[in-house]
């Protein structure tokens, strides 16, 4: 079984996200579960989403407290005293940067900018924008264990309204996510 | 057809599916995608059902009082401080033997303030009158619901579906939707023997002398007594029409258990999670899940029941002064059956905290150490 948790902030698009990431293994043949941190979600407020995957159905039904991979929208977040606690020693991190970020020893971390995406492909607002399919496009690049046309198609079901621009922020993501090694 | 989908969508699919044909419902945490889905899909006119919106649950249930006495098929949800508020009319539904199918999406009673999981808001209106049904997975509910029309309109009693807040609710997995035309086989159109009909006017529950209401009651009663055989029935027919077996006891690993837990709801399923690595590694411990309260199946539990099994219930729900409920309730039906195994009494993840693997490894080290109260309540994760 995988673990994976979204850490985002209200706005961002962390639950959806998590659902879609759950479509898209659901395509690629997995179980898949995902829920909201059960929260009630403010606009700017820390988000979290959780999704477990497994060739078997899941009945484990508490949160994720050991994730191996993390989505993280809200960089700013690894600086709270929960982050790394709630992660294995060498999880997989994708973070929402365009620069490399200290202190995460350990971690095998990927990085992307998915604000300048989702901006330049006309998601969301330079306020606020929507960056979830950016990063689940970069996650498919880096998880090693979903096809993209997988995650398309799962873009395409659950994003009615602006699929194309979601699509090709997810697209663009995929080619440009960076491990500065 | 495979798809994935949350809890609450779930239920949505299998109201449609079940061809409701009059929706009342008022929106309330952690419910509302259940009332917002439904109202979507019938003003879109996929589904072919009058949604009728009210000021409170209370009118919801009203509502349904007088859709359900015309003899149409008709279906509520609500949480916690709305299945509150329409207690009178809970008593009025059954009394007035309407089946009415609800879904109670688990969760905790305010003070203080809350929208997480507990059964606390079910589990105080066992006296109602309803049948009740706790579900630990998005296919089980979408299953129940579907079986809870069936089951109430052939006993003419009302069927509450019961599924963890969030846990359950708000989850999203892969689930299994049955075709249209696979329901319309198992499931008819409502035929009411008795209902409101301008062309044939009756009364229905007037005014009743005491010569006559103890004779309502005991009518109610004897149809509690034979409602597990009609569930067992309806069991019977849904596995043939949809591959899937359900019962009112799932027993796990329970026949040579040294420890056997008791857990009903998305509970259930984490211990199971925990069972089944438990027993990778040797420890002998097994699950009984209760799928209903009303009737409380008490054959089923009797059925797993060995000496050698130290027996614990884990309770996500208090009645304060006594304690968890299903725990007083499996105590007391055991005793009438000349069973005086010890009990012990687990109460657990109340207000939506979580319950984890490592908290029923915990029950069960609590267990094998002796070091769990076998009289009292013991808490799972308290901060005293």
């Amino acid at each position: 079984m995988k673990e994976i948790t979204f850490f985002g902030r209200g706005g961002q698009g962390a639950v959806v996200a998590s659902e879609i990431l759950a479509e898209a293994y659901f395509r690629q043949g997995f179980q898949v579960q995902s829920f909201p941190s059960f929260g009630v979600e403010r606009r700017g407020a820390p988000v979290t989403a959780f999704l477990r995957i497994d060739k078997e159905f899941i009945y484990l039904r508490s949160m994720i407290y050991q994730a191996q991979a993390a989505l993280v929208f809200a960089p700013d977040i690894v600086n709270s005293p929960t982050f790394k606690p709630s992660l294995k020693p060498d999880a997989m991190l994708l973070m929402n940067a365009s620069d490399k970020l200290e202190n995460l020893n350990g971690f095998d971390v990927s990085y992307i900018d998915a604000t300048s995406i989702a901006l330049e492909c006309g998601l969301g607002s330079a306020a606020q924008p929507l960056v979830n399919t950016a990063m689940l496009g970069a996650f498919a690049k880096v998880a090693g264990d979903l096809e993209l046309d997988h995650l398309l198609a799962a873009v395409e079901s659950k994003a009615p309204q602006k699929t194309e621009k979601n699509i090709a922020a997810v697209k663009k993501a995929y080619d440009a996510v960076n491990r500065f090694e | 057809m495979n798809r994935v989908m949350s809890g609450n969508e779930a239920v949505s699919q299998a109201v449609k599916l079940s061809r409701v044909q009059v929706i009342s419902a008022y929106p309330i945490t952690p419910q509302t995608s259940i009332s917002e889905k439904l109202s979507e899909i019938c003003g879109s006119g996929e589904m072919d059902a009058k949604f009728v919106k009210v000021e409170s649950e209370h009118s919801a249930m009203a509502t349904l009082i007088g859709a359900s006495s015309t003899g149409v098929r008709t279906f509520t949800a609500t949480s916690s401080q709305g299945l509150a508020l329409m207690q009178e009319l809970l008593f009025w539904v059954s009394g007035a033997r309407l089946p009415v199918v609800m879904v109670n999406v688990n969760r905790a009673m305010a003070a203080p303030w809350t929208i997480w999981c507990d059964q606390t808001d079910s589990v105080s209106q066992r006296d109602t009158g309803w049948l009740q049904f706790y579900c630990w997975s998005n296919q089980e509910i979408l299953d129940s619901v579907i079986c809870a029309f069936k089951i109430a309109e052939e006993l003419l009693i009302p069927c509450m579906v019961c599924h963890d807040g969030f846990f359950i609710s708000h989850t999203h997995e892969v689930i299994d939707i049955p075709e249209q035309e696979q329901v319309d086989t198992f499931l008819s159109p409502r035929k009411a023997e008795y209902k409101l009909d301008t062309s044939d006017p009756r009364t229905f529950s007037g005014g009743t002398m005491p010569n006559m209401f103890m004779e309502f009651r005991y009518k109610v009663q004897a149809a509690f007594e034979r409602a597990q055989g009609v569930i067992d029935q309806t069991y019977k027919q849904f596995a043939q029409t949809f591959g899937r077996d359900y019962r009112a006891v799932e027993a796990y690993y329970a026949d040579d258990a040294e420890i056997l837990l008791i857990a009903s709801g998305s509970a259930a399923s984490t211990v199971y999670h925990t069972v089944r690595q438990m027993r990778e590694s040797g420890r002998k411990v097994g699950l009984l899940r209760l799928r209903q309260l009303r009737p409380l199946p008490v054959e089923g539990v009797l059925n797993h029941l060995t000496n050698e099994a130290t027996i614990a219930v884990i309770d996500r729900n208090l009645s304060p002064g006594t304690g968890g409920v299903f725990t007083q309730e499996l105590r007391a039906a055991l005793h009438r059956n000349g069973e005086d195994c010890c009990i012990h009494e687990f109460v657990a993840g109340l207000g939506g905290r979580d319950i984890t693997a490592a908290d029923i490894e915990k029950i069960c080290d609590d267990l094998d150490n002796k070091t769990a109260d076998p009289a009292g309540i013991n808490w799972v994760g308290l901060n005293r």
